[in-house]
């Protein structure tokens, strides 16, 4: 069996395709932990986990703090609301003084791509990504790796429909770099301006025209949220218009396979991207998306321990 | 690998001495009433199958079987076990005042006997916990000591004791390496 070599992690593209397997592996076995009645385990004991999220965050912040407290690490949550950063603090001085305090892995979420390879060059603790900018958002990717393979099985040979605003989708990133690597074909559909030139280099990748060309057939139909906070106005002309070229509802939904695996990373624009027939219906796992969230989490906390291996 | 190999023993010896481990279970216990056996992962969960199945030929009717991978439970987490997978822990079933027979294929330091017995109460109160090992190699670290010996084996520290299985799971020798 493959060895996890990581001590950060930052991005899916910077793992292997054994470690992705690794990674969902043990989250498979954690999940068990979850269901105990008593949900803990000591593992991490001892370790301080600083949970430092620079954007909002419900899912991704309540899932890494329980992930680390079911492992018995203690978790520390820090909002920009209420931390220095708002005096103007710079991230890399911010980092060397939580590094004071001696913290074992620092969960970051940041507007900024890439400000987690920045802040790995200045710590010596583990980094692991919550999601940065437009970037990847790895523990999202994984989880949604891990849903697909419930359902399935297998990862190798699904055909995955990615709908929306991939150009500012970090989720889209991490879910493309880890299908891809597992044999996973992916079809993206969205507006040409919410569409990133080039983006076909990335794998086996395939960028549709029409929506309904992208769920055709598909074993799942990932929905993107529309990132107003993210965008200009200039994208798209209004919601209304937006849902009618590239929302699924209970017609366009019939395309894809039967028993199609409908997801969604939340949160959910009810009546944009999805209808509410089909995010509460019955081929909705957007529940045990999150459901999984804890364990991916998990595994993403206790296999950065074992810091780099050579 | 020159490592030096005798085979301390085959298959049949593994399977008389898992007989007779059965057959003290269920003199010491009484019977087979509140036993389940939970297997650690991955040599001792074989084993486990192994005595189950001689404790129904002897007494009639199924032990529960369960398995726990105590990976999460090592005192030992910063250094190279993060870099390998953790195993799946199946306990099916409830061990609030059961009498629970851990299984394990080589007694050494104690240490993964500690970290077992650490997971079983996280999952309810057991009447009692019995230990059963194939071979006890000595050199204990901790005050740990086993109910029921396959056989015991005097070692030195720099020796390895390894139990082989084959393709199907089934317990075809114990090999000592010098």
């Amino acid at each position: 069996m493959a060895e996890f070599k990581q001590k950060h992690i930052i991005a899916l593209r910077d793992l292997s395709k054994e470690e992705i397997e690794l990674l969902i592996s043990s989250a498979e076995s954690m999940r068990e932990i979850n269901s105990r009645d008593i949900k803990k385990v000591p593992t991490l004991r001892g370790k301080t986990i600083i949970n430092l999220f620079y954007e909002a965050s419900t899912r991704t912040r309540t899932s890494f703090e329980i992930a680390g407290k079911r492992l018995s690490a203690d978790t520390v949550n820090i909002a920009p609301s209420n931390s220095s950063a708002t005096k103007g603090e710079t991230l890399s001085d911010t980092a060397l003084n939580l590094l004071a305090m001696k913290p074992d892995i620092i969960v970051m979420r940041h507007a900024v791509s890439g400000s987690h390879y920045f802040l790995a060059n200045k710590v010596s603790c583990s980094i692991i990504n919550a999601g940065d900018g437009a970037h990847e958002h790895p523990s999202q990717g994984l989880l949604d790796l891990l849903t697909m393979k419930d359902k399935f099985g297998r990862l190798d040979g699904l055909k995955v429909a990615i709908v929306g605003d991939i150009t500012h989708s970090r989720v889209a990133r991490s879910d493309i770099q880890g299908l891809t690597k597992l044999g996973s074909s992916v079809y993206l559909a969205g507006p040409p301006t919410m569409m990133p030139p080039g983006v076909e280099k990335l794998g086996d990748v395939t960028v549709c025209t029409t929506m309904n060309e992208a769920i055709q057939d598909a074993d799942v139909v990932m929905m993107l949220r529309i990132q107003q906070e993210r965008q200009g106005k200039t994208l798209m002309p209004n919601a209304r218009e937006y849902s009618r070229y590239f929302g699924l509802n209970p017609n366009n939904i019939k395309l894809a396979k039967p028993d199609a695996m409908i997801m969604h990373p939340g949160p959910i624009n009810r009546g944009v991207e999805m209808s509410s027939y089909v995010v509460d219906g019955n081929q909705s796992w957007i529940l045990k998306q999150v459901e999984n969230g804890v364990a991916v989490r998990m595994a993403m906390l206790y296999h950065v321990c074992g810091g780099e291996l050579e | 690998m020159t490592a030096e190999q005798t085979i301390l023993m085959d298959g049949a010896g593994i399977k008389r001495a898992l007989t007779r481990i059965a057959h003290e279970i269920l003199e010491h216990n009484k019977g087979v009433a509140d036993i389940v056996l939970i297997g650690i992962r991955s040599g001792g969960e074989f084993l486990a199958d192994g005595i189950a199945q001689q404790i129904s030929i002897i007494e009639g009717g199924a032990v529960p079987v369960g398995v726990v991978d105590i990976t999460l439970y090592r005192d030992d987490c910063s250094g190279q076990l993060p870099h390998h997978p953790v195993g799946k822990t199946e306990i099916p079933f409830s061990l609030e005042a059961k009498k629970v027979i851990l299984v394990d294929d080589v007694l050494y330091t104690g240490r993964t006997i500690r970290a077992a017995m650490d997971a079983m109460m996280d999952f309810g109160r057991p009447q009692s916990i019995q230990l059963a090992v194939l071979i006890d190699r000595g050199h204990r670290e901790l005050p740990i000591r086993a109910d029921y010996v396959g056989r015991n084996v005097p070692t030195s520290q720099k020796e390895n004791v390894q139990v082989v299985f084959d393709k199907m799971d089934q317990p075809i020798e114990v090999l000592l390496e010098k």
